[in-house]
């Protein structure tokens, strides 16, 4: 038991460590990193199985999180470049819309 | 896309797309230029991750209106927004109930002194604030003087903070409302709001505090403090911009003239629809606060040691203001002698800072706060505010305190006035001629 919740903690903080590095903006990236190698380092001399579980729980929370915000931040680039495409194929069509 | 409302849709963008983009070209940055280093917590704060997450889902998917009670759409947005009030309240240790969302921390300034003010003037016609409120508090008490009362603005000892033998000696029997700020948002000292708290219930006067730099940074507690009212402002806290809150206490209860009228929200104190994800994105705000106080707190005072120590170190002539002590650690305002505060700002360009607040960088005046802590007319110019948060990083307090010490050398090697200093003479013995 002990053995798989410490499998289970590293593979966790693997994975948190590997999304928040996909973080666009610097400051957000750093203090992803920087949070979850703290917390994990602060939690690791609990040893009582509920409090882990409780603590594994909210860390997996945190993994989806990290995933949505991460590709949420990656939109606004995206976006940006769709619509500047979009504003560079004005042509005929939409000045007879705006006519009639 | 091929269809014609794609075609209409695009249509619509491209006129008003095509003047903000030549008004965002002239004044955004080149092709490859990055951005600055943000180091101006105090002005603003950029939103955590985890209040965005909480927030959007009340931005695109549950946006019923909170006031609704015949559907599902009102239920959960209300739901969603009494949970915010409880994540508020107990970041400062208050009841829901005396929490009202508003548009920020002016408006619950407004609310606070106006409210009070006018609601207990046949009675009591007096004021007490200080010197270095924010401009809000400032003018919402000239407003009152208009109507006939009479304010008193407490001058500060010269390490900011309020003389309480001062505040008790201004104290008459019409006064109705103490305002004094908890942390200051241009020198960051931190008032001694409990002492006050406690003077004030003893007089049975009113004790409104401005907490907007305050809440979710430094520990408060409405009954451990004895403050009556508290101004909370979500985009100092890493929440969204456009939402704060007041707190009015219950118990004793707190009357207040509204400033707004309506339908009665809010306890019939601030009207209005209540904006969902505002309100849940503050609530996010404070209740993560709460959480990483400590260790905000802890990071944010190595940083500050860091940046302080290092511009000490590397530069002569370096006047920390406020008192060094009673101070929030994030917020560090140092005057750089024999330099002009502006042409450093407009050296750092890499750097976001600012010399003061936000609301008086229009002015050309130096900031009142450093006139009213008695600061030298030369150094108030000369003055940087430098600020540190959740997200700052060692990388950028090094690189901000090495370009600060790089461009305040170049400066004052420039400067006539350093060169005689360095000769020996007194500044103060010269005698400037009128020409």
């Amino acid at each position: 038991m002990a053995a798989s919740s410490r499998t289970q903690v590293l593979s966790l903080y693997r994975l948190m460590l590997k999304e928040s590095k996909n973080f666009p903006a610097y400051n957000y990236r750093t203090y992803a990193i920087r949070r979850v190698r703290d917390a994990f380092r602060e939690n690791k001399h609990v040893e009582d199985p509920k409090t882990i579980q409780a603590l594994l729980v909210k860390a997996r929370e945190n993994l989806l999180l990290i995933q949505r915000q991460v590709r949420l931040f990656s939109i606004p680039t995206c976006m940006a470049a769709l619509y500047l495409a979009a504003l560079n194929q004005i042509s005929g069509p939409i000045s007879c819309l705006q006519t009639a | 896309m091929a269809c014609s409302a794609g075609r209409v849709f695009r249509c619509g963008l491209s006129q008003s797309s095509k003047r903000l983009q030549k008004v965002i070209r002239s004044r955004e940055l080149d092709e490859n230029e990055l951005r600055p280093l943000y180091m101006d917590f105090q002005a603003t704060t950029p939103m955590d991750p985890r209040v965005l997450d909480a927030m959007l889902p009340y931005q695109v998917n549950y946006y019923g209106n909170p006031h609704s009670r015949t559907h599902a759409y009102g239920w959960e947005s209300e739901s969603a927004v009494e949970l915010a009030r409880k994540q508020v309240a107990d970041l400062i240790g208050a009841d829901p109930r005396e929490i009202i969302f508003t548009s920020g921390a002016t408006e619950s300034n407004n609310i606070s002194i106006k409210g009070v003010g006018r609601f207990y003037k046949t009675k009591k016609k007096h004021v007490i604030t200080t010197q270095t409120e924010h401009k809000c508090v400032l003018d919402s008490c000239r407003a009152l003087e208009a109507e006939g009362f009479h304010i008193t603005y407490l001058p500060v000892k010269s390490n900011g903070l309020v003389d309480l033998q001062q505040l008790e000696e201004s104290f008459r029997p019409d006064t109705s409302l103490v305002s004094i700020m908890t942390v200051n948002n241009e020198i960051g000292v931190i008032q001694p709001i409990k002492e006050i708290g406690h003077l004030c219930q003893s007089r049975k006067i009113f004790f409104h505090t401005d907490a907007a730099q305050a809440a979710g940074k430094i520990p408060l507690d409405v009954n451990d403090m004895k403050i009556d009212l508290m101004s909370i402002s979500g985009h100092k806290i890493y929440g969204p911009k456009g939402v704060g809150a007041v707190y009015v206490r219950r118990r004793p209860r707190v009357r207040l003239e509204p400033l707004q009228s309506g339908g009665g929200q809010e306890r019939g104190l601030r009207s209005g629809t209540v904006p969902t994800p505002l309100a849940v994105g503050l609530g996010a705000a404070c209740e993560i606060a709460r959480q990483e106080m400590k260790y905000d707190e802890h990071r944010v005072s190595k940083l500050s040691k860091r940046l302080i120590d290092k511009i000490m170190a590397g530069l002569p002539d370096v006047i920390m203001n406020g008192d060094p002590e009673k101070r929030y650690k994030g917020c560090i305002n140092l005057s750089f002698a024999y330099v002009e505060g502006e042409s450093l700002l407009m050296a750092l360009k890499d750097v976001a800072l600012s010399s003061g607040s936000a609301c008086t960088s229009a002015s050309l005046e130096p900031s009142y706060v450093l006139r009213a802590i008695g600061t030298d007319e030369d150094l108030a110019h000369s003055s940087i505010r430098f600020g540190i948060g959740r997200f700052t990083t060692e990388e950028e307090v090094d690189y901000t305190a090495e370009k600060c010490i790089l461009q305040v050398k170049r400066l004052r090697e420039m400067s006539p006035l350093w060169e005689m200093v360095q000769e020996g003479i007194d500044l103060k013995s010269i005698k400037w001629t009128q020409h």
